[in-house]
């Protein structure tokens, strides 16, 4: 399916290229990488005379892969994406430098993952006892030993049915971990009310560090409306009796994905009050923000983040922030106030004047506001986890459980 | 090495040094440095020669890179590369089935057509593997091969036929994708593997899911009725209703009235069902893929009031990455054409953000417009609005384009959008107000008259704007229209006739319509100014304006020459024109297979499988039945679910383990005797790839030519002799790896030796049997093996073998320990495993020792021929209801013995007989095997008939003991018990008798009964007592035989029957054996 692959950075060249059936030429992408304007306009699927080259884009890097005949595209988009996180799990970030340090790895890696084209092995923990990651003990110890960073046998995962799992994983801590993650998508219009919002998808990480048990993990289900889940668990079970029942991967992973419906209200725990307005024939406009707590269940919201990207024609922002800093970038246009916490008393605000380009003309439109914002110890969609229970094992491991609702896409329109 | 360069070239000395040393480090820094050349594009071919020595390299890391290098360059080195072709033939051998995978990866993706027939055979071995990550291997190397020489296409659908059939989930993806690049028109192959790929599917890896979930898509589309065939009639006339004209809708309506009333009511198929339930549960998939596959499975198979669920699973990925959105977006698009119903509860899903990068937005409000409808387009319009003040102008345009189709599909709004759209035509953004003006000339063309306003706003306009495209549609409205603004259309082609020279093309060719319009209908006004115009126009540099001026004057401006036209010149210039019609770019785009690459592209990609209509008839469902189909039924979930505490991913771990071992004990071990069977002996063809292969091997070793000739001689005996050595160590390191494979088939173990050696031993005689016959004797039998079908038996007979194990609980020995069963399954499995061999005669000869043979001819009788018959003890292919019979014929004549047939069968009423195929020619001396299937109908009645050879009729006549009549049953005690209670009475016969001596252990008992009858033991509590069930063959009644032990020796036996007759039967044939 996948004849080659091609990493690319943002300035067009190529770093890094795998073939597995034949050579091609990239030309094509770079003349559609020229023309869109922005690298997130790169149409996913370009096709060529001979050639259909599907791409994605990821942490400043395009992955281009070549494509001779017909194969559904999700599918390659799906195993590229895979192939980033596979290179974000091994050098920490998926980076140009990071993949030109560890080529030779980066090679190897993508032997594993596909063979002609078709993936074979793409379980992070079947790659890691096939290949080991870099870590600078073990490059150390390999100058030395003359040991290699590629194992030897047949990962037992591999065979196994439940190919997450490694093979014979002791701990003396065995630790579960759950993070209940929940974010906001929202779009607020211009009133204040809230054209669109949905806890769309949130996510519950979990990081278990376990001999080889058997997990029960109980919510309260009503709420999940649609879920997407780890392979590990059994859909049986949460079919009919609404529990999820696993034995888990080893180390970090994604229980489940799910979204709550937009039927439910979903708590809005900001508002924004803003005021932006350009005048006619000059050269200057107003700007005035400010940020308040709103049903956040008695809990603070932290990090606050806005993001604006104002229009072409601003040239400048002379602003005053009651709280936090801002910054604008002149050449990209993005204006970033750095809120951090609200405290409902003093409610943080961000103020000044706008100055456009002179003769430009006056700007139609208003700028959206993003906003990022965490709120720790709640999930809005007041989803908990009840219980987890172990089957198959003495110990008694340590649990903790951790609720963390977040802004997703939160789009404030003016 | 260094001769092979000229001096210059010697840039990589260093490198060259470095892997010519003995320290491996040295050679690791120098495969790392290569390979980052290659990452990086460079030319690192000089090196292969330095290179390719390594290749049997110790350092597993070294190893691996070597391999990377020679995949990339051993298509430009070819000669050179089949110095390490010998390295990977032994991997091939190794006992680590990591490095036999490896091996045959990288041999299979060197591409040198010279070895091909090598790569045949490795992947043909690999098939057969024990190991199912070896045999996953060999499913990919099939379409590196088949790209490499598509002209072993048939051979590699043998391979792949075998590979459908595997039971592991490891396999299934892979086979499918090969089966796809290969023999995708091959829907045949699937029949039989298709309900165990649907309850596969759930366990198989996330990339074969894809495959096979579309693979499948294509099979329902040629197998089922469609669900919808009541319902889309009528859908698709109302949608015709929408767009098409009238009179063609009237036409099909009758059509539609003929073929509606001649529809039976639609029942679907369960197979249908069970496609279509199995891949439910696959929404939730983490992989976007999977989940697009299942969605575009339930789109084109699924009952219309079903493919719902999917609108909220396609909705959870529009969370992913942007280019899984860009795609999901695009299907969706298709989708809420044909149902917009599905999506609509998740309108706002699709609004729009600012920061969404263009593409996405303008598919979203694709989506959207695609949505509108009455009750909620006063939300989308308002939505619009927002849009329309957006910073990225080509999503504003795309938005008036999106609100020009709300307004031609919805009615109501019309006005709405219209006044809106006037209100954007002074927007100070010109690529706004040109989108618009298009927009409005597209909407008023609908109603004309009302609007004569809004013209004569555009026709100001004209001095503004512009954009080519915008001034050639107010150009074209104002002709069009000029009765409605008599006095402006005058002033404005003034202008226009000004400016002409400096216009856009498209712009002067509605100029020139303008003129010739307003010369037709105000002459008077504008005939100065249309000779001017045309005039221009004549001298222009474009061809195709100045022959639409030449043709424009000829038309309108009257002369004696021009002819009958000129009248008709008003009809046809101001002819009534029908509205155009604003559809979406995605109609109709769903007839490509949603989820593809040629949908997305809306061409044909290559390689694309075209989506078959569904068929009018449904084609017989009954090919997908695999035999003794209670079996299949119960394999999996159902079963298992009462014993969760053991097996915990139910589905896979508790089948696969078990099949595997089942599956590839035998395997391996038939496999090693075909192998050599076939290459020994079966054709001229492989003898000389075989020669071929071992020159390659001995070019590797050493580069010296003189010796080869002696050490070819050597090297074959040698091979010779390995070969006869190979099944023991096979069977010994299966040993190994059944040990490691875990607790649960310990038990199972001791069974499958026993059944190993066996067929050791038996696959030994065969290969030394075959290879003694001469060369050309096997061509009849060759033959008979391509004929029989070899998959049909294999899966439920395997599955049944399976199921034993699993009922019978531990403590009794099951069935198989006696040794007649056991040589009887043997040759089942046999049969199984040499999927194109599966009725090498040779192979079976073992069974006739042990299990009861019968003459049918004399050889005195028969002048020499002499036949005999046996029960094989299989269910007969083809047809459930007849008792398989196996017939070995032999020819004791000096003589050939030339087209041996069956004829002129004499049978009762109700038998039925399925001769063998006539056997062409005999040799002297040799012997042939058939089988022949014969209905007894459940009697002890002789099948009489007539065997002939090209000279002789022989009369002969087979009459069955009534044990052979029926086929043994698992039941479990339970089960047993119901039925024995439903069988009392009359059906229930008793017997007294009294057991020898000999015959008093378990083991004899259980022996005699076997041989006796063809029956299954069923489990049993008590010690003293024995179940055995079975069906008879044509009625399927059950057969249920209990004995029970007394003190001395006194035994009372038990038959319940339905059939009384062959209960009484059956007694004394029982009774008669165990007094033995």
């Amino acid at each position: 399916m996948i004849h080659s692959l091609f990493l690319i950075n943002c300035s067009g060249d190529i770093f890094l290229e795998k073939h597995w059936k034949s050579q091609s030429v990239c030309d094509y992408f770079f003349e559609a990488q020229e023309k869109a304007i922005d690298v997130e306009n790169v149409p996913p699927v370009i096709s060529t005379p001979h050639h259909y080259l599907i791409s994605i884009y990821r942490d400043k890097i395009f992955f281009v892969s070549v494509i001779q005949t017909e194969v559904p595209p999700l599918f390659v988009i799906e195993f590229l994406h895979r192939v980033a996180d596979t290179f974000q799990d091994y050098f920490g970030e998926c980076s140009e430098t990071a993949i030109k340090d560890n080529v030779v790895i980066v090679y190897e890696l993508l032997e594993e993952m596909l063979d002609n084209g078709f993936p074979l092995a793409t379980e992070s923990n079947i790659l890691k006892e096939l290949i080991k990651p870099p870590t600078i003990l073990r490059s150390v110890v390999n100058s030395i030993t003359g040991s290699s960073n590629v194992g030897d046998t047949l990962p037992t995962g591999q065979l196994s049915n439940i190919p997450w799992r490694r093979a014979g994983v002791k701990y003396t801590n065995n630790e579960a971990y759950f993070d209940v993650i929940e974010e906001i998508d929202a779009i607020i219009d211009k009133s204040g009310s809230t054209v669109f919002a949905e806890i769309q998808v949130a996510s519950s990480n979990c990081l278990m560090r376990f001999h080889l048990p058997l997990c029960h993990y109980l919510q309260n289900p009503r709420l999940l409306d649609d879920v997407s889940f780890h392979p590990c668990i059994r859909f049986k079970r949460w079919e009919s009796e609404r529990v999820l029942s696993f034995i888990p991967p080893d180390g970090n992973f994604r229980l489940i994905s799910y979204r709550v419906s937009s039927q439910n209200l979903v708590a809005i725990p900001v508002y924004v009050k803003h005021m932006i307005s350009f005048k006619e024939n000059s050269s200057s406009g107003r700007f005035d923000v400010t940020i308040g707590p709103k049903q956040n269940m008695g809990k603070t919201v932290e990090g606050v983040v806005m993001t604006v990207h104002m229009p072409k024609a601003v040239l400048n922002m002379n602003l005053t922030a009651t709280q936090g800093s801002y910054t604008f970038d002149p050449v990209t246009k993005v204006l970033t106030w750095d809120v951090g916490k609200i405290t409902p008393q003093k409610l943080p605000n961000l103020k000044g004047i706008v100055n456009l380009q002179s003769g430009a003309a006056k700007p139609e439109e208003n700028p959206s506001l993003n906003i990022q914002f965490k709120i720790q110890q709640l999930a809005i969609s007041g989803l908990k986890v009840n219980r987890l229970d172990m089957y198959g094992e003495k110990y008694k491991p340590f649990k903790g459980v951790k609720y963390i609702t977040k802004a997703g896409k939160f789009q404030v329109r003016t | 090495m260094g001769f092979f360069f000229p001096p210059v070239r010697c840039r990589h000395d260093d490198l060259k040094e470095m892997l010519d040393s003995n320290k491996d480090s040295l050679k690791l820094e120098a495969m790392k440095r290569i390979v980052a050349m290659i990452a990086r594009g460079k030319n690192a071919s000089d090196l292969f020669p330095a290179v390719v020595k390594n290749v049997a390299c110790k350092n597993i890391e070294v190893k691996k890179l070597v391999y990377v290098y020679l995949v990339r360059y051993a298509e430009e080195q070819q000669d050179l590369a089949l110095l390490s072709i010998s390295t990977f033939q032994r991997g091939l051998k190794d006992p680590n089935q990591l490095i036999r995978a490896s091996a045959l990866r990288v041999l299979s993706s060197i591409r040198v057509p010279i070895i091909v027939p090598i790569m045949m055979l490795a992947i043909k071995e690999a098939a057969s593997d024990m190991s199912p990550y070896v045999r996953k291997t060999a499913a990919h190397a099939i379409p590196k091969l088949y790209s490499l020489d598509s002209d072993q296409k048939d051979q590699l659908i043998e391979v792949i036929e075998k590979l459908l059939a595997d039971k592991t989930t490891l396999v299934a993806g892979s086979v499918v994708m090969a089966f796809e690049e290969v023999c995708p028109e091959r829907i045949d192959l699937i029949h039989k593997n298709y309900r165990k790929l649907c309850n596969l599917l759930i366990d198989v890896e996330e990339w074969g899911q894809v495959v096979i979930i579309n693979m499948l898509t294509r099979y329902a589309r040629t197998q089922f009725l469609s669900p919808n065939q009541n319902e889309s009639l009528l859908e698709e006339s109302a949608e015709k209703a929408f767009y098409g004209s009238e009179e063609e809708d009237a036409k099909d309506a009758k059509v539609e009235a003929a073929s509606l009333a001649k529809r039976k009511p639609y029942v679907m198929d369960p197979d249908h069902r069970l496609l279509l339930r199995n891949t439910k549960p696959l929404l939730q998939s983490r992989n976007a893929a999977v989940v697009m596959a299942v969605a575009q499975l339930y789109f084109h198979l699924a009952p219309k009031a079903e493919v719902g669920v999917i609108a909220k699973a396609l909705v959870r990925l529009l969370r992913s990455h942007s280019e899984v959105q860009y795609v999901v977006l695009q299907n969706v698009a298709t989708m809420s054409i044909k149902r917009r119903g599905m999506f609509e509860p998740y309108l706002k899903s699709f609004y729009i953000r600012s920061t969404d990068p263009t593409q996405i937005k303008i598919l979203k409000l694709e989506v959207l417009t695609n949505l509108a409808n009455e009750t909620n387009i006063s939300t989308i319009l308002r939505e619009f609005q927002t849009y329309i003040r957006s910073m990225d102008k080509d999503f504003v345009a795309a938005t008036i384009q999106a609100i020009g189709r709300c307004a031609t599909n919805i009615g109501k709004v019309r006005d709405t959008c219209l006044n809106g759209l006037v209100q954007l035509l002074s927007n100070r953004d010109e690529l706004v107000v040109a989108e618009s003006v298009v927009v409005i000339k597209k909407l008023l063309q609908m109603q004309p008259a009302q609007h004569s306003e809004i013209i004569k706003h555009m026709a100001k306009l004209t001095d503004n704007i512009q954009v080519p495209m915008a001034r050639a549609s107010i150009l074209w409205l104002i002709g069009e229209y000029c009765e409605h603004v008599p006095k402006i259309a005058p002033d404005v082609l003034r202008k226009m006739a000004k400016s002409f020279t400096n216009e856009e093309d498209i712009v002067k060719l509605q100029v020139i319509n303008l003129a010739a319009k307003l010369y037709l209908t105000n002459s008077k006004q504008s005939k100065l100014l249309t000779q001017y115009v045309l005039n221009l126009a004549k001298y222009d540099q474009n061809y195709d304006i100045r022959d639409r001026a030449r043709f424009i004057r000829q038309l309108i401006v009257p002369t004696e020459k021009s002819g009958a036209l000129n009248k008709y010149a008003k009809k046809l210039f101001l002819a009534q024109k029908p509205a155009p019609i604003l559809e979406s770019s995605f109609k109709d785009r769903d007839h490509f297979q949603l989820g593809s690459l040629s949908h997305l592209l809306n061409a044909k990609a290559v390689g694309y499988q075209e989506l078959p209509d569904w068929p009018d008839e449904a084609p017989d469902p009954s090919v997908r039945n695999v035999e003794v189909p209670e079996w299949t039924k119960c394999t999996s979930r159902e079963k298992r679910k009462e014993k969760v505490e053991k097996p915990f991913y139910s589905d896979s771990e508790g089948e696969s383990g078990p099949t595997e071992s089942a599956d590839s004990e035998p395997e391996s071990v038939s496999e090693e005797s075909s192998s050599s069977s076939s290459s020994g002996s079966s054709s001229s063809g492989s003898e000389e790839e075989e020669e071929e292969e071992e020159e390659e091997e001995e070019g590797s070793g050493e580069q010296s030519e003189k010796e080869e000739e002696e050490e070819k001689r050597t090297k074959r005996k040698e091979k010779e002799s390995s070969r006869q050595a190979a099944p023991g160590s096979v069977g010994s390191e299966e040993e190994k790896e059944e040990e490691e494979d875990g607790t649960k088939e310990a038990k199972k173990k001791k069974v499958s030796q026993g059944r190993k050696s066996c067929a050791e031993t038996s696959s030994e005689e065969a290969s030394a049997s075959e290879s003694s016959s001469s060369g050309s004797d096997s061509g009849s039998k060759v033959e008979a093996k391509r004929r029989k079908p070899p998959t049909s038996r294999a899966g439920p007979k395997e599955i049944s073998l399976l199921d034993l194990d699993d009922f019978t609980p531990p403590p009794p020995q099951p069935v198989p320990s006696s040794s007649i069963v056991s040589t009887s399954l043997v040759t089942d499995l046999e049969g199984l495993m040499l999927t194109d061999t599966s009725l090498a005669p040779a192979l079976l000869s073992p069974a006739f020792g042990a299990v009861r043979t019968y003459e049918l001819l004399h050889r005195m009788a028969g002048e020499g021929l002499s036949v005999e018959y046996c029960f094989s003890r299989r269910p007969f292919p083809g047809d459930p209801h007849m008792v398989a019979i196996q017939i070995q014929i032999s020819n004791n004549t000096d003589a050939e013995v030339k087209s041996l047939r069956v004829s002129e069968p004499k049978l009762l009423s109700g038998m039925r007989i399925q001769e063998f195929p006539e056997i062409e020619r005999l040799v002297p001396g040799d012997t042939a095997s058939v089988v022949m299937g014969i209905d007894f109908c459940d009697s002890t009645q002789a099948a009489n008939f007539q065997l002939c050879t090209h000279t002789r009729h022989f009369y002969v006549s087979i009459q069955p003991p009534v044990g052979e009549l029926m086929a043994p049953v698992f039941m479990s005690e339970n089960e047993f018990k119901k039925e024995q209670g439903k069988l009392t009475g009359m059906s229930e016969i008793t017997e007294k008798l009294t057991l020898p001596e000999k015959c008093r252990s378990d083991h004899a008992i259980v022996q005699q009964m076997t041989s006796a009858a063809n029956v299954g033991r069923v489990p049993c509590g008590a010690d003293n007592e024995y179940r055995f069930a079975a069906k008879t063959v044509t009625s399927g009644s059950l057969v249920l035989i209990t004995l029970e032990r007394r003190e001395g020796g006194v035994a009372q036996l038990t038959v319940n029957s339905e059939k009384m007759v062959i209960g009484t039967m059956l007694v004394k044939d029982i009774i008669q054996a165990l007094a033995q």
